[in-house]
């Protein structure tokens, strides 16, 4: 890139062409008096506080929006520059609410400061500012509170909301000095295509827009600053947590523009979604069933009870009679415990975690074709994407921080191929839309390799210099034609060519994808499909390019790194490998087990049967999230032990024999590792409730009480031990993770970390192509059952939703369960819209309001599971991935009545 | 919607006709309906958030339907000199209007004020249902308004339904 050199200040700078002075002087530690600009936003260049002389220029130049040029001479103050920036601010001062004394923004309002700074007097023009109506936009929001008397019309929030949420809930109205900040007609906030995600607040340089429920409960210099990581989905935005030390309480969350993934964007789970960390349901002591309910425990009890029933089990039964699952939600230290204490103390490789239900099949299926199961590209190159290819995946709901970056790359002019049964915000806005049937994703994938292949658009050097298995696999595309396979989708076959070409040809495109793609019986089968469609075109291994699975939970990337699943050790290591056996057995002092170890489902299945006796969970509610519920509560029940550390009475923990209390997320140190396969930091920010104490702790205390000692003063130290026995993780300790993270592999102290995977080389060689044959969904739709059933998540809501739903900003937006079906669907069966109806299929029925639209294909309806009082997975089928065990929670037979 | 779906695809529906397209509604309605802007906000990448800030930032557009006669009364430099003011008063007391109400809630008049209608000469210059009148006075306008009034009761009286 072109570089200038210019000065600033008389001091010589240089800076890449195109940068803006504002921007370059900032880089070189000079820092130019600003309002309405923020590095999320492009610039506006309205409060007219940046301005700068620019020898040469006429009058005074706003810096944030003038490019620096070779040989400019910048003046970033003196005299008249001072004088004209008092000015400005005094002419705001005249329409603002001066009441600092009642403001949560005192003391971190910029207004303030630059008034103090330039001596502005605030009755110079008067007061022109009219009273503030007494009701706006905002009156009724939960979360977002609007003073539009401190308002200075900036436009950072309008302009945020309008071109980096793309919401447009907030517009500029009147003129004049009547200009106000409001939504189109002045509609409550909350009955507007607003996201709640908090930007407005986020980006407001005075204390115009609030968090409501943050009011009077402390000032920036009242309150602590952690930095953290949300605890919700995979995308590892960083996560600043503005804690009251006193009252032990998160009064509000927040996110700055240099977070490095986010890069201060958050949504609206991450803004309002941490109320649950204070709930008054929270988990407080330990609990031991009774006859008639639970009993309060002291740990010495519980802890012995569990050491002792799990050691008896053990002995008696043998190591696939007990089972450990770990959780996704907990750190990477909690997690490599988890199964640490099943590989030693359990003497089983009974360990699993949530990824079975979710990403399983990437691990899986990426692993066969390329050695490694994460995202091969990170989020920081998404902007850079010429063609982005998502196929079963629903970013701006699920991964909204991915979701903003693929509206930024969308922005600038990247095409955008969509394959998704559902319309959904970013299928709207593709340039193709492949609203295929659900599982015919393999279908659809191989008619646009049998195109690829036609059109001569392979990517023929690749093919051979890099992969292995294309003679079986372009065979097993032989019979394929791309009109037979449109017809099954349920989409024209120009689409499907026109998508492959597109993508064959993008320089560069990237694949994402996420549960629409493993949620089947066919999961693992599709990830290899995907894998195999980059490889043909080339498309991997290259900056912005690749296969980018989007994990969902904030740390199941973490859970399946630290091996908490039967097949793996710490860092995708082989416990069949003898060499790895022995590092383990020796820093472990106990021979590894030898069973081959199962996963959740099937843990369930042989409770069910009687073969599993004990059944040890972390911080996972399997009642709500696994498939057909009512089979899921009875197989449970025949357990002679299940323990669970949880932070709620979840539904799982109703059925428990002993429930020991955790400290939450905000509560301990340790790592998350996200999707992009960075680990980066999270920190305690409050103490636990009560007697909860950290999962690593009570793990600590369960191993020892079964006879494995195990202990521990620092999570930092479990990380160490897990670096020292996996060569993928060499080089990291918590301090070099610091603040910005590092992404693996990163085997040695001086390797930078990975920024995208499988450049020059597979992880594992060479690429494997696999021949795939379709295979359909295992329960098709019939006379009886004629629709076809898909869930997922919605933007607001988080999985089980015991979270989440905690927070009523939340509860305000996404309220309960609902039933997407087409307006052809809904007047067949004299459906209205918002009627509650019920849902049946062959394991239950469920029951939620109707929504209807066009979102969904006329044979396809789609729930969201968050609502356990309206359990969706009352209804899903339990029929699972033959490799992974992953349930088809996307697609079963289903029928829709009136109550 | 037929004047809507017309106007769209004589307009097209980019972001950049809305403008135009809202000149085009209000010329067809006399003002915005709201079930009109709803249609463009869903069959354009013209947005509500757009429709919103450009139709209240300009003056000329509407969002209740005008009343059936048009009372504007010039607020110009030379009117003003020669009793603008008075008539304004005039019109306003007699209409019974307040504050930043135009229209009379019976839905007869609407009162505009306009900056200047370029024909200094007469001034004070109104014009009522598009006819001119020059060298206004406040007793001329309060007859005038009471004539049209007096004429649309009439009407009305005869009018059964």
């Amino acid at each position: 890139m072109k570089t200038v050199s210019f000065t600033i200040d008389d001091r010589k700078v240089t800076a890449h062409a195109g940068t803006t002075i504002l921007n370059a002087a900032s880089k070189a530690g000079i820092d130019i008096p600003h309002l309405c600009f923020d590095p999320r936003v492009e610039a506006i260049g309205a409060c007219r506080m940046c301005v700068v002389k620019v020898q040469g220029a006429r009058g005074l130049v706003t810096s944030c929006t003038t490019t620096v040029a070779e040989g400019m001479k910048v003046v970033t103050e003196d005299h008249e520059i001072a004088l004209r920036r008092k000015h400005v601010l005094e002419l705001m001062l005249s329409e603002h609410c001066s009441t600092c004394m009642g403001c949560d923004k005192s003391g971190a309002c910029r207004l303030q400061d630059y008034a103090y700074r330039y001596g502005a007097d605030q009755d110079r023009f008067g007061v022109v500012l009219a009273q503030a109506p007494m009701r706006n936009f905002t009156t009724l929001n939960k979360g977002i509170l609007f003073a539009a008397d401190k308002c200075i019309k900036c436009g950072l929030c309008v302009k945020y909301c309008e071109s980096v949420q793309m919401a447009e809930a907030l517009t500029f109205a009147w003129r004049a000095n009547r200009t106000e900040v409001t939504t189109p007609f002045d509609e409550d906030l909350h009955l507007t295509s607003c996201e709640t995600c908090g930007g407005c607040i986020r980006v407001c340089p005075v204390g115009a827009m609030l968090d409501k429920n943050a009011v009077g409960k402390g000032r920036d210099s009242d309150l602590t600053r952690v930095k953290t990581i949300c605890p919700y989905c995979g995308v590892g935005c960083q996560m600043d947590l503005l804690v009251d030390k006193q009252r032990n309480r998160i009064v509000r969350a927040t996110s700055t523009p240099d977070a490095p993934i986010n890069g201060g964007n958050l949504c609206v789970k991450g803004h309002f979604g941490v109320d649950y960390v204070s709930s008054p349901e929270r988990l407080t002591h330990p609990l031991i069933r009774t006859a008639d309910g639970f009993r309060q425990a002291t740990w010495d009890e519980a802890i012995t009870y569990v050491g002792d029933r799990l050691r008896a089990i053990r002995d008696q039964h043998g190591p696939d009679a007990l089972a450990f699952v770990s959780s996704a939600r907990t750190p990477n230290e909690e997690n490599y415990l988890v199964q640490k204490l099943a590989r030693t103390a359990g003497a089983t490789n009974n360990v699993d975690n949530c990824a079975t239900s979710c990403h399983a099949p990437t691990v899986a299926g990426l692993a066969a074709a390329f050695g490694s199961g994460a995202m091969t590209n990170s989020v920081s190159e998404i902007k850079d994407c010429k063609v982005m290819f998502l196929i079963g995946a629903n970013p701006t709901a699920a991964h909204p921080i991915i979701g903003l970056e693929m509206k930024r790359a969308l922005r600038s002019g990247a095409k955008l191929i969509v394959c998704d049964p559902r319309k959904t915000w970013l299928a709207k806005r593709a340039h193709i839309h492949i609203q295929h049937r659900p599982g015919s994703d393999n279908m659809l994938i191989n008619a646009m390799l049998r195109c690829i292949l036609d059109e001569d658009l392979a990517d023929k050097q690749f093919i051979a210099s890099r992969c292995e298995g294309f003679d079986e696999f372009e065979a097993n595309l032989e019979g394929i034609t791309v009109e037979a396979a449109a017809t099954y989708c349920g989409v024209d076959a120009g689409l499907i060519r026109a998508a492959a070409r597109l993508y064959a040809t993008g320089k560069p495109s990237a694949i994402y994808y996420t549960l629409g793609i493993t949620e089947h019986s066919c999961g693992t089968d599709n990830v290899k499909n995907i894998a195999n469609l980059a490889m043909l075109t080339g498309q991997i291994g290259k900056w912005a390019s690749g296969v980018n699975p989007l994990r969902g939970q904030n740390n199941v990337q973490g859970a399946c790194d630290m091996g908490a699943m039967a097949n793996k050790l710490p860092g995708y290591q082989d416990w069949s490998d003898p060499a790895v056996r022995a590092k383990f057995e020796k820093a472990w002092g106990v021979p590894l087990p030898q069973n081959k170890g199962s996963k959740v489902p099937l843990f369930i299945a042989a409770a069910g049967r009687g073969e599993l006796k004990a059944l040890y969970i972390v911080g996972e509610d399997l009642v709500a999230t696994e498939p057909n519920q009512t089979q899921v509560i009875e197989d449970l029940g025949n357990l002679e032990l299940l323990v669970c550390q949880e932070i709620f009475m979840s539904e799982t923990a109703k059925q428990a024999h002993v429930i020991l209390p955790s400290a939450c997320w905000a509560e301990k140190d340790g790592t998350f590792s996200a999707s992009e396969r960075r680990m980066q930091l999270i920190r305690k920010a409050v103490d636990p409730p009560g007697e909860a104490k950290p999962d690593w702790e009570i793990l600590c205390l369960v191993a020892t009480a079964m006879g494995y000692p195990m202990h521990y003063d620092h999570p930092s130290q479990i990380f160490d031990e897990l670096v020292s026995l996996s060569p993928m993780f060499g080089g990291m300790s918590h301090e070099r993770i610091g603040e910005t993270g590092l992404q693996w592999p990163c085997p040695t102290p001086d390797h930078p970390g990975t920024q995208f995977l499988h450049e020059g080389r597979f992880t594992r060689g060479k690429g494997r192509f696999h021949a795939i044959t379709f295979q359909p969904q295992k329960e098709e739709p019939c006379g009886e059952y004629p629709l076809i059933l898909s869930t997922g998540r919605t933007l607001y809501n988080y999985n089980c939703g015991n979270m989440t739903r905690k927070a009523e900003v939340i509860n305000q937006r996404d309220p309960g369960n609902f039933v997407e079906i087409h307006p052809d669907t809904a007047a067949r069966y004299g459906i209205a819209q918002d009627e509650k109806i019920t849902v049946r299929t062959r394991r239950g029925t469920v029951t939620g309001l109707a929504r209807v639209g066009e979102r969904v294909r006329p044979d396809l309806i789609w729930m969201p599971f968050h609502f356990i009082e309206e359990p969706t997975n009352n209804v899903t089928i339990d029929e699972f991935d033959p490799v992974t065990a992953t349930a088809e929670y996307k697609c079963c037979a289903a029928q829709i009545e009136k109550l | 919607m037929n004047e809507v779906i017309t106007i769209l695809e004589h307009q097209g529906t980019g972001r950049d006709a809305c403008v135009k397209v809202l000149q085009e509604i209000q010329g067809v309605f006399g003002y915005l309906p709201a079930e009109a802007l709803r249609y463009v906000a869903d069959h354009s990448q013209i947005t509500k958030r757009q429709i919103y800030g450009v139709a209240t930032f300009y003056e000329l557009f509407r969002f209740k339907p005008p009343g059936r006669h048009q009372v504007k009364v010039c607020r110009g430099t030379a009117c003003h000199v020669r009793g603008a003011p008075q008539i304004l008063d005039a019109v306003a007391e007699e209409l019974n209007l307040h504050g930043s109400e135009d229209t009379t809630e019976d839905g007869e008049f609407t009162f505009e004020k306009i900056a200047c209608f370029g024909a200094c000469a007469l001034a004070p210059v109104t014009v009522t249902d598009g006819q001119t009148h020059g060298a206004m006075t406040p007793d001329k306008m309060r007859k005038q308004l009471k004539a049209i009034l007096k004429k649309a009761r009439a009407g009305k009286q005869e009018d059964p339904s």
